[in-house]
C-alpha cells in the first residue's frame, strides 16, 4: 500500500473489546510505519477512544494483537509504554501543579536526562508558544494551552509512537496551527503518530485514515484514495435557501445523498446521464428559482457520510 | 523500583497536598482542634456530679472533709442524708450518682487504729461517669490524706511512718492526678492518624481516577510499587509530624506525664501510620469515586479508633465477648501502648504484645495495598 506496509512500527489484528453487549472495537486491523499520521475519524462512540485505550497499553483487549515498535502491548505493556507516549481525550495532568512541574513530572516518569529535560522542555514549550507560562498552574491555562501542554508532555521523552485522542478539540485555530506545526516536525524525525480527530481539515492532513463505524473500521487509505472510492459524482447546488432545497432533491432517482455544507448543497449522484437536469428541474417544482448546479471538490466530509452513510442505512 | 520516578510521585504528591486548602487544613489544623477539643472542650472530665452526704458522725473532722467535695468542684452535693433508708431512696431516685458515707465511729477509729474506711455507694447504670466519680472521691481523699497528715506533723513535730488514713478500699488507676484528661490525650494521637487515613490517603487515588490523571499516569512506565509508596511517603510524613505536634501539645500544653522512651512511642506511631495508611490507600483504590473512598475509610479507620479501641471508654470494663471482638479493632493495640508509654512508662519488653499486634497489622496492610494497585482501566 505504502511506507505502512514495508515497516510498520504499529501493527494491530484482530483488536476487540466489548463492555457487556457494546461491541466497542471488532476485530480491528491496521498498520501504521514511521513518519506517518495516522487518522482515526468516525461518529461519536465509534470506538476511536477505546481502540486509542488498548494501544497505549492502559486497557486490556478482549482479543487480537497489538505490537508497537516490535514491543508485544498484550505480552509487556511496560516495555511498550516506554516507547510510546499517549495523550487522553480528557485533559490528564496535574491542575494543581504549574506548566513546569508538569513537565518535569512526566520527565522524571520516562527518566528523562536532567540536562535534557530542562533544554528539551524550554524547546517544545516556546514550539507550543506556552514560553512565559510556565509558572502557571495548569488548571489556570485556557483550553487550548491546555492540550498544547498535554501535547509537550507526551513529547518530553522522545516516544517512538505518539498517541493522541481527539487533541485539539475545542483548541482555537491559532492553536491548532502550533499543534499541527509541531507535529509535522515530529513526523520529519520519524515519530509515529496516531491521532484521533473529529475535525475533517484535520483529517484531510493525515497520511492516511482509518474510518471507524460501530466498532470496526469500515474504510482505511490514503485521504485522496478514500476519496477515490466514494462512489458517485459530486455536485454543489448553490441557492440561497440550501435546506429547502436539499429538501427537494433528498428522495430523487438517482441521488445517492444529498449533504448540507455551508451555503451549498453536496449532492451525490449515480454515473447517469442527465441528472443535473434533473436536480434543476425538481429544484425549480419545487420554487426554487435561483439554484446553479455545477462539479464540486470532493471533501473528506462527503466521503464520510458517503462511505458510512452506505453501510450505516 | 526506579528511585527517580518515585521520588518524582513523592514530591508530586507534596505539592498536591501542600496547595490543597482541604488537605492542609486536615493535616495541620485537625491536630490542634482534636487536641483543643478533647483537652478543653468535651473533656471527659465530669464536673459538678451529683452526690449525697450521709454523715452519721456529724463531727468536725467528718465536715471538713465533706465540705471539701464540692470545694474540688467536682462533686455537688446536692442533698445531706439522715438515714439510710433516705439514702436508698436517693439512689433509687437517680438524685445522685454517688453516695457517701462517713462512719459514726470514724473519728474514733482514724485516732485509734491511724486508719478509718469512709463508704461510698456508686450508680454504677453509667459505668463511665461512676468509674470517673470514683476516682474523683480518690483524688478527694488523698488531698485529705495529706491534709490529715500534714496537721498530724504539726501537731506532734515530727514525721511518723504511720500517719492516719482514709481509705476508700477502692483500686485506682495509674492515671493518680485523676484527671480524664491525661487517660483521653494520648489517644489523640492515634485519632489524628486516623483522621489522616480516612480524609486524606483515601482519596489520593480515587481523585486521580475522578481527575481523569489516573489514565495518563498509568500510560507511563511508573510501576504500581512506586505509585504506592509515593502516595504513602507523603502522608507518612505528615501522620509523624501531626503525632509529634499533638505529643508535644500533650506534654507542654496539658501536661500530660511522659514516662516512657520517645523512641518506642515513634516505632509504635510509624507501625500505626503504615495501617492506617495502607487501609486509606486500599480503599482509594478499590474506590475509584472519592465520595465512597472517604465513607468507607471513616467507617474502617476511624470509627474503630474512636470506638471499641479503649480510647474512651476501658477496654477491661467492656463485656467479655465485646472484649474479645476489640482483637481485631488495630487501634486498641496502638492506643494501649500509647497509654502505656505516657503513663506507666512501659518499655518495649512491657509492650510486646500489643507491638507484635501491629507488627502483623502493618505486614498485612503493606503488601495488600502494594499488589492491589492495578495499571488498567475497566
Ligand atoms: N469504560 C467503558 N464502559 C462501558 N462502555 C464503554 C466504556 N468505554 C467506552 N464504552 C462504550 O464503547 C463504545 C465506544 O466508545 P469510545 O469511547 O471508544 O468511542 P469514541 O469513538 O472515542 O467516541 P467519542 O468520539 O465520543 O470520543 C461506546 O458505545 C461507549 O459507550
Ligand atoms: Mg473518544
Amino acid at each position: 500500500m505504502n511506507a505502512a506496509a514495508d515497516a510498520p512500527v504499529v501493527r494491530v489484528r484482530g483488536l476487540s473489546k466489548r463492555f457487556g453487549t457494546v461491541r466497542a472495537v471488532h476485530s480491528v486491523d491496521f498498520d501504521v510505519g514511521s513518519g506517518e499520521i495516522f487518522g482515526l475519524v468516525g461518529p461519536d462512540g465509534a470506538g476511536k477512544t477505546t481502540t486509542m485505550r488498548m494501544l497505549a497499553g492502559v486497557m486490556q483487549p478482549d482479543s487480537g494483537s497489538i505490537s508497537v515498535d516490535g514491543i508485544d502491548v498484550r505480552g509487556d505493556p511496560e516495555l511498550a509504554k516506554r516507547r510510546l507516549s499517549y495523550m487522553p481525550q480528557r485533559f490528564g495532568l496535574y491542575e494543581d501543579l504549574t506548566v513546569r512541574e508538569n513537565i518535569y513530572f512526566y520527565a522524571e516518569l520516562f527518566s528523562v536526562p536532567r540536562r535534557e529535560r530542562t533544554e528539551r522542555g524550554a524547546e517544545l514549550l516556546r514550539a507550543a508558544g506556552l514560553d512565559g507560562f510556565e509558572n502557571r498552574l495548569a488548571g489556570q491555562l485556557s483550553g487550548g494551552m491546555k492540550q498544547k501542554l498535554g501535547l509537550v508532555c507526551a513529547l518530553i521523552h522522545t516516544p517512538r509512537v505518539l498517541l493522541l485522542d481527539e487533541p485539539t478539540t475545542g483548541v482555537d485555530p491559532v492553536s491548532r496551527r502550533d499543534f499541527w506545526a509541531i507535529l509535522y516536525r515530529l513526523r520529519e524525525s520519524g515519530v509515529c503518530i496516531l491521532m484521533a480527530t473529529a475535525y475533517m481539515d484535520e483529517a484531510e492532513r493525515c497520511s492516511r485514515l482509518a474510518l471507524f463505524h460501530a466498532g470496526e473500521v469500515r474504510h482505511c487509505d490514503t485521504p485522496q484514495g478514500l476519496k477515490a472510492a466514494m462512489p458517485g459524482r459530486l455536485l454543489a447546488v448553490r441557492t440561497a435557501r440550501p435546506r429547502a432545497a436539499r429538501a427537494a432533491i433528498a428522495g430523487l432517482a438517482g441521488v445517492l445523498g444529498a449533504l448540507l455544507m455551508g451555503d451549498k448543497v453536496h449532492v451525490r449522484i449515480d454515473g447517469a446521464e442527465g441528472r443535473s437536469a434533473q436536480l434543476l428541474a425538481a429544484l425549480r417544482a419545487a420554487g426554487i428559482d435561483d439554484a446553479t448546479v455545477e462539479p464540486a471538490t470532493v471533501s473528506i466530509e462527503d466521503v464520510f457520510v458517503a462511505l458510512l452513510g452506505e453501510r450505516g442505512s | 523500583m526506579n528511585l527517580r520516578r518515585l521520588s518524582a510521585m513523592v514530591y508530586k504528591e507534596g505539592l498536591q497536598i501542600l496547595r490543597d486548602p482541604r488537605s492542609l487544613a486536615i493535616a495541620l489544623v485537625m491536630p490542634l482542634m482534636q487536641m483543643a477539643l478533647l483537652g478543653y472542650g468535651v473533656s471527659l472530665d465530669i464536673k459538678h456530679v451529683p452526690i449525697c452526704v450521709y454523715d452519721q458522725e456529724m463531727s468536725q473532722l467528718s465536715r471538713s472533709i465533706t465540705q471539701r467535695f464540692d470545694a474540688a468542684g467536682w462533686f455537688s452535693t446536692v442533698r445531706t442524708l439522715g438515714s439510710q433508708s433516705e439514702l436508698s431512696r436517693a439512689m433509687d431516685g437517680g438524685t445522685c450518682i454517688a453516695a457517701v458515707v462517713v462512719p459514726v465511729d470514724f473519728s474514733r477509729r482514724l485516732a485509734a487504729t491511724g486508719s478509718a474506711p469512709l463508704q461510698a455507694v456508686f450508680d454504677a447504670t453509667d459505668v463511665n461517669t461512676s468509674n470517673i466519680a470514683q476516682g474523683y472521691l480518690l483524688g478527694v481523699l488523698a488531698d485529705v490524706n495529706a491534709r490529715i497528715a500534714a496537721d498530724y506533723r504539726d501537731a506532734h513535730g515530727l514525721r511518723s511512718a504511720s500517719l492516719g488514713q482514709v481509705d476508700l478500699q477502692a483500686s485506682t488507676w495509674f492515671n493518680e492526678t485523676l484527671d480524664s484528661r491525661n487517660f483521653i490525650i494520648p489517644g489523640v494521637v492515634a485519632v489524628i492518624l486516623a483522621l489522616i487515613g480516612a480524609q486524606l490517603t483515601s482519596l489520593t487515588v480515587s481523585r486521580e481516577w475522578e481527575r481523569g490523571t489516573m489514565e495518563q499516569l498509568i500510560s507511563t512506565p511508573v510501576t504500581a510499587l512506586e505509585v504506592m509508596l509515593g502516595k504513602l511517603i507523603p502522608y507518612f510524613a505528615v501522620g509523624m509530624v501531626d503525632a509529634g505536634v499533638c505529643l508535644a501539645l500533650a506534654v507542654y500544653w496539658f501536661d500530660v506525664p511522659f514516662r516512657g522512651a520517645l523512641s518506642t512511642l515513634a516505632v509504635a506511631t510509624a507501625l500505626f501510620s503504615l495501617v492506617i495508611l495502607g487501609i486509606g490507600y486500599l480503599i482509594s483504590v478499590r474506590f475509584r469515586s472519592q465520595l465512597a473512598a472517604s465513607q468507607i475509610a471513616l467507617l474502617v479507620t476511624l470509627m474503630p479508633t474512636t470506638l471499641l479501641s479503649g480510647y474512651t471508654f476501658p477496654i477491661d470494663q467492656m463485656p467479655r465477648p465485646i472484649q474479645l471482638a476489640t482483637l481485631v479493632v488495630y487501634p486498641r493495640y496502638f492506643i494501649t501502648i500509647l497509654r502505656g508509654i505516657f503513663l506507666k512508662g512501659s518499655t518495649l519488653a512491657d509492650l510486646w504484645q500489643p507491638m507484635l499486634g501491629l507488627v502483623a497489622f502493618a505486614a498485612a496492610i503493606v503488601w495488600l495495598a502494594a499488589i492491589a494497585f492495578r495499571k488498567w482501566l475497566d
